[in-house]
């Protein structure tokens, strides 16, 4: 239902124009083949790109980000063994040790950074995905959705990979350090996050919503 | 490929796009207190970001003045026999040298010093350049403010390593990690900075080439 205040432009004419994210220039939009990306002549901004199957490949690749993420938790990231004593650490262990010193803040940047924000990222998009590749639209779509959004700078999975690298080099002078099965998994979750990202094309699901004007 | 565009902006033509799903709406202001939703996705509408260049100077500001104690205090200290090895950034940058490992050194150097700085950098010279309405090179201003906007998570990498460090270095007497307040003071630094580069709205540069009869 649409009251007088709102602000809804006639669907046609809003389908057939976008405005550059980046500096707010109008374009008429012109139809794209699969792969190509429209960029703005002004700011060099992208406009909106056309992705094959994207519905199709984002969700396949998203699985398999969940499962690697799993493994990337489940499993010690690495081993430390100094003259007869080890000691292993995993993701969540290094956010528990700062906690357990008394440096609470880091310890939730930490785990904002490295675990939430990527989980939730992961799980938002399946829900969003999932039902719309059996043809249904899942409850408060637009609202998990914008969330994507949002998380998306504070999932720093490589960041925190670079870490532990130079963690590992740092350590591998003075003590022997074994790298552990999440490390590899984590690797591997990298490639299948940003491989999401890229077959993801937001227009197309946003276009699902249109049905409700 | 670019497709044709118009010679006019969005908001000149009493246009407004959503930021969160880019459909374009008609703007008119909401009454005081009151929101302009998106008719397709329900998000705030807004013709600009709001308050951007005064939540993006205060943050930038905050940035600053945690810099000095990012910097100046211990962001680690190694513990060992009894006595304490304090790590600031900088050192912890000068011991991987000392110790040969050039490309791990320059990564970190990159990340923990270069980065940061640059960042503040930029971002005041952006805040500045949109209160002077500068008409300067706006294409190359827009290619500084996504760069500037991209790289700043890669500073957390100190960070990171600093959690797994003390994680996994716990020998008792023989050696132990802590982690120090300048880590946090860091960690602040960066997600501050974040959030003004996100606070900072790229078309207030492109806002001074509307009028051509200013100035």
């Amino acid at each position: 239902m649409m009251n007088a205040n709102s602000p809804a432009f006639p669907p046609a004419a809003a389908d057939a124009l976008v405005a550059c994210h980046d500096c707010d220039l109008l374009y008429r939009k012109r139809p794209l083949r699969e792969g190509e990306k429209a960029r703005c002549g002004r700011c060099g901004a992208l406009l909106y790109a056309r992705k094959s199957n994207s519905i199709e490949r984002a969700l396949t690749l998203a699985l398999a980000a969940l499962i690697l993420f799993g493994l990337a938790n489940a499993f010690p990231l690495l081993d430390f063994q100094f003259q007869g004593r080890g000691q292993q650490s995993s993701v969540l262990s290094g956010v528990w040790e700062l906690y357990a010193q008394g440096m609470w803040a880091l310890a939730a940047v930490v785990f904002v950074a490295s675990i939430l924000a990527p989980l939730l990222k992961i799980l938002a998009l399946l829900y969003v995905l999932l039902p719309l590749r059996v043809g249904r639209r899942p409850w408060r779509m637009a609202w998990v959705f914008r969330w994507i959004e949002t998380l998306h700078p504070w999932a720093m999975t490589e960041v925190y990979l670079l870490g532990v690298l130079v963690a590992f080099v740092k350590l591998s002078d003075i003590a022997t350090i074994v790298p552990g099965v999440a490390l590899y998994s984590f690797a591997a979750l990298i490639v299948a996050m940003a491989a999401t990202d890229a077959a993801l094309e937001p227009e197309a699901i946003w276009e699902r919503l249109e049905t409700r004007r | 490929m670019t497709p044709s565009s118009l010679p006019i902006t969005a908001a000149r033509t009493g246009l407004v796009r959503c930021h969160a799903c880019h459909l374009l709406s008609r703007w008119k202001p909401p009454p005081s207190g009151g929101h302009l939703l998106c008719p397709r996705c329900g998000a705030d509408l807004h013709l600009r970001k709001p308050d951007s260049m005064a939540r993006a100077w205060a943050l930038t500001l905050a940035a600053f003045i945690l810099y000095i104690p990012a910097n100046t205090l211990p962001i680690m200290t190694v513990v060992s026999m009894g006595h304490g090895e304090p790590d600031t950034i900088l050192s912890g940058v000068r011991v991987l040298v000392a110790g040969g490992l050039w490309p791990l050194a320059l990564l970190v150097f990159f990340a923990s010093i270069v980065v940061p700085v640059l960042k503040l950098v930029a971002l005041t010279y952006l805040l500045v350049s949109v209160r002077r309405k500068s008409r300067w090179r706006p294409r190359d201003r827009t290619v500084l403010y996504r760069i500037t906007e991209a790289v700043g998570r890669w500073s957390m990498i100190d960070v990171f390593m600093i959690s797994i460090l003390v994680a996994l270095v716990k020998l008792g007497a023989i050696a132990t990690i802590e982690p120090g307040a300048g880590a946090l003071a860091f960690a602040a630094v960066v997600v501050v900075t974040m959030f003004a580069a996100m606070s900072f709205d790229p078309r207030l540069i492109w806002d001074a080439l509307e009028n051509p009869n200013e100035r």
